[in-house]
């Protein structure tokens, strides 16, 4: 049985992981020969090696935990916000066709807004606090969720409606016993893709103005030449973004159990 | 929600109470100079159908003769274009709608709830707690050879359980009348013959005015107190035949048997527009 699954593990990560090793180790080798510093015409203290980055990993662990839980709290409140407004929108302009009418087409113009301009607009607005943040990140969050699940909903089986209709279905029961459960997998699907990119929006948003947050470590990090730590920055947002998919994708295995 | 004035609490009642002919809800259907049309397609052009209490009748037709339509528009899905449609005394869709279960082609369960969530969907809708609901559905599984499948899912069923699942999800509406969209459609021959078997000591159990629609003319006399022969769009009586031992227990000598035989033969000539 273990063995099985070993073996399996083995197969789906054995290529990836390689590949992976593969490039870390050919830019541990680069950086430290101080080939890439010499073909950019850098001093060598600007390309980190991955080993360096691992060290100061570990060195700044504290500084790096401290500031990663402010850019998750910024990260999960505006996706929890963006996910109650995207959910509750699909579900209005799903039931309402004039609405749809209305404002889907400016849902789509809306995403033609660059984020990174709006956020210092934010800034100004709603001040140096967690508020942009969570602004910007629901922001980004919004549009995934909302349309993915109003094409669930629409993407409803007419005869299933029918059948419900004869069986004295209200609206509402339709909505609740039919139609949510059909757009679910769609609302997962947007939520993976908007929690992936809330983790973009948050440092956008400590960008435009923050006093801590894994985006405003970064910045700092830039203008103190300190590479290492802030590509080590850069690998602890990705293990956020990657673990809240992974917790998403293992919800959704627990929850969309009838696929 | 949609509770209608003229259900009384025996409908719902007798699906829980078991065989009680004496008891069941019946409701007469009757269909008057039935026109309708998809655009410029008139599926159905001046239709006249009765059907009594209790009755099973059988509608037999080449596809696409306006079948389901007929269907969709008795169970109030439809508004016709023009004639009546009377179901238990209601000429609105709405009354129509509150007295006839449609049971569509597809069975239709919904993925996301076991089999007994399924059958007591009509329950639910009802206002019916989860419980309470289950409890009545649990007592027709057993009763109709489910037992032990309850807490099944959709896709863990064979075909011949999904359709009893979805014929037991309509019987439980409580309503009068059954309209059935050729429900054996989809299963093989030996499936099928066992399932009209097992619909045969249903209805002998839980007596409903039936509409079943079916291309399958063997499965309508077996099954049916009358067949009506439907001609090609739009859609006319062409002939009515008397079922020789409608739902006989030993289904495979009763549709072997001359008169059945007889019978057969004059559905398939009326069907296919052959010598009468």
């Amino acid at each position: 049985m273990t063995f099985r699954w070993g073996w399996w593990a083995v197969r789906r990560w054995g290529l990836p992981l390689a590949l992976l090793a593969a490039l870390v180790g050919a830019w541990q080798v680069a950086a430290t020969t101080g080939a890439i510093a010499d073909a950019l015409r850098l001093e060598d203290f600007l390309v980190p090696a991955p080993s360096e980055i691992a060290s100061s990993l570990w060195e700044n662990r504290s500084l790096l935990a401290e500031n990663a839980w402010v850019t998750l709290k910024e990260v999960l409140l505006g996706f929890a916000c963006a996910l109650v407004a995207g959910l509750s929108f699909a579900v209005a302009l799903h039931l309402s066709e004039t609405l749809r009418r209305a404002a889907y087409p400016l849902l789509v113009a809306s995403q033609t807004i660059p984020i990174i301009v709006i956020a210092p607009i934010l800034v100004v607005w709603f001040g140096y606090g967690i508020g942009p943040k969570l602004g910007i990140v629901a922001l980004i969050c919004f549009f995934p969720i909302t349309v993915n699940t109003l094409d669930g909903l629409r993407s409803v089986d007419p005869d299933a409606i029918k059948m419900m209709r004869t069986l004295d279905a209200s609206r509402g029961q339709v909505l609740w016993r039919v139609e949510a459960p059909t757009a679910l997998p769609f609302a997962f699907s947007g939520a993976k893709i908007a929690v992936a990119v809330a983790v973009i929006g948050a440092v956008f948003g400590e960008w435009a103005g923050s006093d801590s947050g894994l985006g405003h470590l970064m910045l700092q990090d830039n203008a103190q030449l300190e590479t290492a730590r802030m590509f080590a920055a850069v690998l602890v947002l990705s293990a956020m973004a990657i673990a809240l998919f992974g917790l998403l994708a293992l919800a959704e295995r627990r929850i969309v159990d009838w696929r | 929600m949609r509770q209608d004035s003229k259900m009384p609490a025996e409908a719902r009642e007798f699906a829980t109470a078991g065989p009680s002919p004496a008891g069941a809800p019946g409701a007469a259907v009757s269909i008057r100079g039935l026109r309708h049309a998809y655009g410029e397609l008139r599926t159905v052009d001046g239709l006249d159908i009765e059907a009594a209490a209790h009755e099973v009748l059988g509608l037999v037709g080449p596809s696409g003769c306006g079948k389901s339509t007929l269907l969709e528009l008795v169970s109030g899905l439809l508004e016709p274009a023009g004639g009546a449609i009377e179901v238990g005394g209601a000429e609105e869709a709405r009354g129509r709608l509150a007295r006839c279960a449609y049971m569509p082609q597809r069975d239709l369960l919904l993925p996301w709830f076991s089999a007994i969530d399924n059958a007591a969907l009509a329950l639910r809708n009802g206002g019916a707690g989860r419980s309470e609901a289950r409890r009545e559905a649990r007592a027709l599984f057993e009763r109709f050879g489910l037992a032990g499948f309850e807490g099944a899912r959709a896709a863990e069923l064979s075909g011949g359980m999904r359709q009893r699942v979805a014929f037991l999800r309509t019987l439980l509406s409580g309503k009068p009348v059954l309209a059935l969209d050729e429900p054996f459609a989809s299963l093989d021959a030996i499936t099928r013959a066992e399932m009209q078997e097992w619909l045969a000591g249903a209805l002998s159990a839980d007596p409903r005015t039936v509409l079943l629609v079916t291309h399958d003319v063997e499965e309508a006399l077996y099954l049916s107190d009358r067949v009506v022969v439907l001609s090609p769009r739009p859609a006319r009586i062409v002939r009515e035949l008397r079922a020789p031992a409608p739902r006989a227990p030993d289904r495979d000598a009763s549709v072997t048997s001359p008169e059945f035989v007889t019978a057969r033969e004059h559905a398939m000539r009326a069907l296919r527009g052959g010598p009468k």
